[in-house]
């Protein structure tokens, strides 16, 4: 019905975005963002880690509000306020993980919170079943409604998510990287279903990293970057090579001033580290007073190395050595004692002890060592911890005051302070400046690049492109869990590791 | 680039602004009170009763005030003093020397608190149901040993030493072990890396994973203490009462929960500290001998005290509720940590 039913005239796009912009307090997620979806098309949305993709996408379904910019369906212009509004108006987002009620039958869930009512005002199970049977069939797919959602596959899942937004009469779905965890037979099912959807007048909008999808897929592509909209093409009248262009179009500025290193002696190895589902086979060194960036898209395993090198997470296969010597598995107290330290992505959650104070924090990896006779003092902390905090120049007011309060620079560098207090041989430091201001974000920089100066070996994860760059000796790059390239400072451009990034070994093969 | 001050505020408000000195205060004020009010509190018998009735509360919420400064409880610590007395009970009419006896009754409260612990901390079990479990066990295991009846027959020295007092101060012989105990677990908690390490495990145990903490380790320490605390204190309570019996001490668990978060200890972990515990423990007692005194029944007693834990609790959750506010508004100002522009896919993977 309403994949059909509008008034507006032949040719007025289903969805159509011009100029949208939004921030989050001084973070600009969206500049000037636009993107146009015809019905019965199937339209790409790609563009790098922080391009504003999800933002967009979370403005379409309700999630939040533009601050400027027009927002039309069917050439109406629209505002939401909540996410049902957008449901209202015939939105479905299906995200890479749905989210279930496991406890309940795959029928229930479709109908979740406006199942059909008998005369009795009691829940018309037989019509609900009836319905959605009706929904598998139409769509080809097997699956027994009556079973509980506990236990299936991500595909299967997503697969009920449709099933509830075609009964719903969604008339714009959006597929936010559904065949990330998919398998290739599931994504065959998945594009099926798509293609069907497309067919019946209903307009689509698929994320993606894999190019090979896009164009296997995709009528119309449109690539974004930095907040900003770039390009819309015809899938037909493009490439690969003309999207990444595209996608990473942008001038590597001398914002990140890491100066030559000289390389010294082998710091940590990584052999053959296997985890099910998360990397496999990974090897790879970093030296003294070298910065290796570990790049790729989000999902692809980056971090997931990091943590089990440094053994917050364990693996089943390979070695980690630190100067020779082998580290042991899941033990972040050995992998200190061998002179790692580990920066970890969320601040908040792992990073820091947020209701502790700065003195504690600063002091918290190395206070073993400041007692005397097993009697470790508030004192002894504050003199441990404030000539670190001075030569970050972390902002506090005291050293006893809640490191909770800080902005989320301040916060970064209390923790690069508790880990340079530990006077490591080699650093892990997952996404440095994610969510810290401009100004901070080149303090960091700096000192890295100090620290590799002095020989530190650093192995720094990140998913802003230009920092990979900018920063890193060496470029290893992350694409499903692989390493696919490893690459000298000097080679690396943003097409190289992006086109690494993107294409998966059994792809390039 | 300047040092910076270490502490935010004078010292008069660090000591004075915290719920520690609140409940100090409370206490000294009560105690002034009942002095002042109360005909026979100041005598040297009351302080002797006083003293003797607190003394196991005072002694398993040392090690309890770190079990829930993790963020777990134990509740059960009354049953591993009533399994205690027992087995120092029958062991002992058995013919075993009393001080054998007692290392045996130790080494049982040691091992109860390991299980506790190695299915709290290794196998990751709430603390809730599994002491809930481990509570009706232990007290299973008492009674089942000793039936119904008691043993009395303990050796005179021992049983006169757990009432002796210092002269005639009225203040028990046994104050001076317990009082080395307490100073040891404040050290302990307050004062050595290992009791940094119980805070930040109980404020962000992920945080302090990251950090090198030994998360596992250090819970199941806490809980082996507590078994190996609670049943020292089932053996002075079997001696004090010259009685060994199955259901000694039941309930008791509660009483030193309610002393523990009187004296200022945050049920949700990571805030609190000894010297507030010791106060609320000191301020249950007082406050209840002095309406005994009085001729006020314990069912009354029991109200009072109970709405007096019930109004500090809510106090303590309001100021964090307040102060949560606070730094939250105080973030915002300061701007949001994490980039939301971080791209298709932010939802975790970390999840397997």
């Amino acid at each position: 019905m309403a994949a059909t039913a509008s008034d507006a005239p032949a040719g007025t796009p289903t969805l159509e975005l011009r100029d949208v912009a939004k921030s989050f307090g001084p973070v600009v997620a969206l500049s000037s963002a636009s993107l146009s979806v015809d019905a019965g098309s199937i339209h790409a949305l790609v563009g790098e880690n922080g391009a504003g993709k999800s933002t967009l996408i979370k403005i379409v379904a309700g999630v939040h509000r533009r601050d400027s910019g027009d927002f039309l369906l069917d050439g109406i212009h629209v505002d939401f306020g909540s996410t049902s509004d957008s449901k209202a108006a015939g939105i479905a987002v299906i995200y890479q993980e749905p989210t279930l009620f496991p406890d309940l039958s795959v029928t229930e869930n479709i109908f979740m919170g406006r199942q059909p009512l008998t005369r009795g005002r009691r829940v018309d199970r037989a019509a609900m079943h009836t319905e959605a049977t009706a929904l598998f069939s139409r769509l080809g797919v097997a699956l027994d409604p009556r079973r509980p959602a506990q236990g299936l596959s991500i595909a299967d899942q997503q697969i009920i998510e449709i099933a509830k937004a075609i009964s719903l009469d969604a008339r714009l779905l959006i597929m936010d990287e559904p065949t990330a965890a998919l398998s290739g037979v599931e994504v065959d099912r998945l594009f099926a279903v798509a293609r069907s959807l497309r067919d019946e007048g209903r307009a689509l909008v698929f994320i993606s990293h894999r190019f090979d999808e896009v164009f296997a897929l995709c009528d119309t592509v449109t690539v974004m970057r930095d907040g900003e909209y770039v390009a819309t093409k015809p899938v037909a009248e493009t490439d690969e090579d003309e999207i990444v262009a595209l996608m990473v179009g942008r001038e590597v500025g001398d914002l990140f001033p890491k100066t030559p290193a000289t390389v010294g002696e082998v710091v940590l190895e990584v052999e053959g580290l296997d985890a099910v589902g998360q990397f496999h086979d990974v090897s790879f060194q970093v030296r003294e007073g070298e910065i290796v960036g570990l790049a790729g898209l989000v999902g692809a395993g980056r971090s997931e190395i990091a943590r089990a090198v440094f053994g917050v997470d364990g693996y089943e296969r390979g070695t980690v050595t630190m100067h020779g010597r082998p580290v042991p598995p899941s033990n972040p107290r050995a992998a200190i004692a061998a002179g790692m330290a580990f920066i970890p992505e969320d601040r908040r959650k792992q990073g820091l002890v947020t209701d502790a104070s700065v003195a504690r924090n600063v002091a918290g990896v190395i206070r073993g060592g400041l007692s005397r006779l097993g009697i470790l003092t508030e004192g002894a902390e504050n003199r441990a911890a404030s000539p670190w905090a001075q030569r970050l120049a972390v902002k506090t007011g005291a050293l006893d005051m809640n490191a909770a309060t800080m902005s989320g620079g301040n916060q970064q560098k209390v923790v690069i302070a508790k880990w340079l207090a530990t006077n490591p041989k080699l650093l892990i430091i997952d996404e440095p400046t994610r969510g810290i201001d401009v100004g901070t974000k080149s303090e960091v920089h700096r000192l890295l690049s100090e620290l590799a100066g002095q020989g530190l070996a650093i192995l720094m994860i990140s998913s802003e492109l230009p920092e990979v760059l900018g920063m890193a000796d060496r470029v290893l790059v992350v694409c499903e869990g692989r390493l696919t390239a490893d690459i000298a400072r000097d080679d690396a451009t943003p097409e190289s590791v992006m086109r690494a990034a993107t294409t998966s070994l059994e792809a390039q093969r | 680039m300047s040092t910076y001050p270490e502490h935010a505020r004078p010292l008069w408000q660090r000591l004075l602004v915290t719920r520690e000195s609140a409940v100090i205060f409370l206490l000294v004020v009560v105690v002034l009170y009942s002095i002042l009010n109360v005909p026979f509190f100041d005598g040297p018998l009351t302080l002797t009763y006083l003293l003797l009735d607190v003394a196991p509360i005072l002694l398993i919420a040392l090690p309890m005030t770190m079990v829930i400064v993790t963020g777990e409880i134990d509740l059960s610590v009354a049953s591993v003093v009533g399994l205690s007395s027992v087995l120092l009970g029958v062991l002992t009419q058995a013919g075993m020397p009393f001080v054998g006896a007692a290392v045996v009754a130790l080494a049982a409260g040691a091992v109860c608190g390991a299980f506790n612990g190695f299915l709290v901390a290794y196998v990751g079990l709430p603390s809730l149901a599994v002491t809930i479990g481990t509570l009706a066990l232990f007290r299973g295991l008492a009674v089942g040993l000793l039936g119904t009846t008691a043993v009395t027959e303990f050796p005179e020295t021992w049983t006169d030493l757990a009432k002796a007092t210092i002269g005639s101060t009225g203040i028990p012989v046994v104050v001076i072990p317990f009082l080395v105990l307490a100073v040891g677990f404040a050290v302990l908690l307050q004062y050595s890396s290992f009791g940094r390490g119980i805070y930040d495990i109980g404020l962000n145990d992920e945080a302090a994973r990251f950090t090198g903490v030994n998360v596992q380790r250090s819970k199941f320490t806490v809980f082996v203490l507590t078994g190996l605390v609670s049943a020292f204190a089932g053996i002075f309570f079997t001696l004090r009462f010259g009685s060994a019996r199955g259901d000694n001490a039941t309930g008791l668990e509660l009483q030193v929960i309610a002393a523990v978060l009187l004296g200022g200890v945050s049920i949700f972990g990571g805030r609190g500290k000894l010297p507030g515990v010791v106060a609320g423990v000191l301020l249950i007692g007082v406050i209840s001998s002095a309406l005994r005194l009085q001729g006020v029944t314990v069912n009354v007693i029991n109200i009072i005290i109970g709405l007096l834990l019930v109004a500090s609790v809510m106090s303590t959750s309001v100021l964090e509720a307040v102060s949560r506010l606070r730094s939250r508004s105080n973030r915002r100002a300061a701007g949001p940590s994490r980039a939301p522009a971080a791209g298709a896919g932010t939802h975790g993977r970390h999840t397997s």
